[in-house]
């Protein structure tokens, strides 16, 4: 929901990662996004598009991976997927508290070079 | 636009806080945690030919946005106090200042508390508060639809935490972007009144999925509404079946002081926490 910010935050990461590797140029930045996470693909690429000009990164291309949300059910001893918030195991029924997978907000990797 | 969540307000208005004067602040000990990078970056050589050498760097870092950074300073800073945190949310007109103001009164000496709260405008609630006696900051944000960490941090300053063992925040009315945002607090609470709907736990996951505890309020008007009880406890199962469930009229006291309890004994468990555990 604050898609702006977390690019900020993701982008200034990747810059500093890419200074310390002794690159010039980003080329692609990579980022590991859980379903769950309350955040919107499509807003990171809108804000990624207004803070990568005059950067590094300008250019660059901004990959997204989406991780889909795993609840894990004690009953069963398996986990599922879901699609949202609501847990409940679809074989069983049971509502599960340990999600697995989903809400991640992850700077996963990056494409550099050195011109 | 609300610049971080963008929503539909213009934006060039500033977030001020007031508090009333107090006594000097304690000093403030910013615990500042270390913000562990998983720190194994690879490096890859593709040797391609051209003058250009690609190279992956493979990183797996968590972005942790400024607004979480500061969170858990603000969570650091009350750990070490030993202060219980509350985060108060709803719609607008739930009953948050009241049940608030009612709660204060009930607690009377068990718990010393303060209150931050949060308007676009008017000290309104502020005052209401105060007549429960307790110390209360008003924060306007002008134009910003949610309570942030950073405003949190320098509410507090205007506050006495010495000898404080509950803080309660109650945040901007609205059920959408204050769950987004970690303000550092303990427990989020959050209210339903009778007159809301039994399916708003349905139309607003996020916000009741983070609930450690969920109010029901405004009881004494649930005949006039045709309240279904069972209705709105299944749907609140199904988002948050992980959270404490309180049924509670501020106006007519019934229910306050199982929710009291509630928080003495939450606060009993925040003393024996080790402030520098996880």
């Amino acid at each position: 929901m604050h898609e702006y910010s977390i690019m900020q935050s993701a982008l200034s990461q990747a810059l500093r990662e890419a200074r310390l590797a002794g690159a010039t140029r980003v080329h692609e930045i990579r980022l590991r996004i859980g379903v769950l996470s309350g955040v919107v693909p499509d807003a990171l690429q809108f804000a990624f598009e207004a803070l990568t000009p005059g950067t590094s990164a300008e250019g660059a291309v901004l990959a997204i991976d989406e991780v889909p949300a795993r609840f894990w059910c004690a009953p069963c001893g398996k986990e599922f997927v879901s699609a949202n918030f609501y847990s409940e195991c679809p074989d069983c029924g049971q509502p599960s508290n340990e999600l697995r997978a989903g809400r991640e907000l992850e700077l996963s990797s990056m494409e550099v070079d050195h011109v | 636009m609300c610049e971080t969540c963008g929503c539909g307000l213009p934006s060039g208005v500033p977030v001020t806080v007031s508090g009333h004067d107090h006594h000097d602040p304690g000093d403030h000990d910013h615990h500042h945690h270390d913000h562990d990078h998983d720190d194994h970056s690879h490096h890859h050589h593709s040797h391609e030919p051209g003058a250009e050498e690609r190279q992956t760097l493979d990183l797996r870092h968590a972005i942790l946005e400024k607004n979480d950074r500061l969170a858990e300073r603000n969570r650091g800073f009350f750990r070490a106090r030993g202060i219980l945190v509350l985060n108060v949310l709803s719609s607008p007109g739930s009953g948050k200042t009241t049940l608030i103001r009612e709660t204060i009164r009930r607690l009377g000496p068990r718990l010393k508390t303060a209150v931050i709260v949060g308007d676009l405008a008017t000290d309104n609630d502020a005052r209401r508060l105060r007549d429960s006696g307790a110390p209360v900051v008003q924060i306007n944000t002008g134009t910003v639809c949610h309570l942030e960490s950073d405003m949190i941090a320098r509410a507090v300053k205007q506050l006495d935490m010495a000898k404080l063992d509950l803080l309660i925040i109650e945040n901007v009315g609205n059920l959408v972007c204050p769950a987004s945002y970690d303000l550092g607090e303990d427990l989020r609470v959050v209210l339903l009144s009778v007159t809301d709907g039994e399916d708003k736990p349905l139309k607003y996951p996020p916000m009741f999925h983070t609930a450690s505890a969920v109010i029901i309020s405004k009881v004494d008007l649930a005949q006039a509404c045709d309240f279904n009880r069972a209705e709105v406890t299944a749907n609140i199962r199904h988002i948050a079946h992980h959270a404490q469930l309180f049924e509670i009229s501020a106006k007519a006291g019934t229910g306050l002081d199982a929710w009291c309890n509630y928080l003495v004994e939450q606060h009993k468990a925040v003393k024996r926490r080790d402030p520098l555990g996880a």
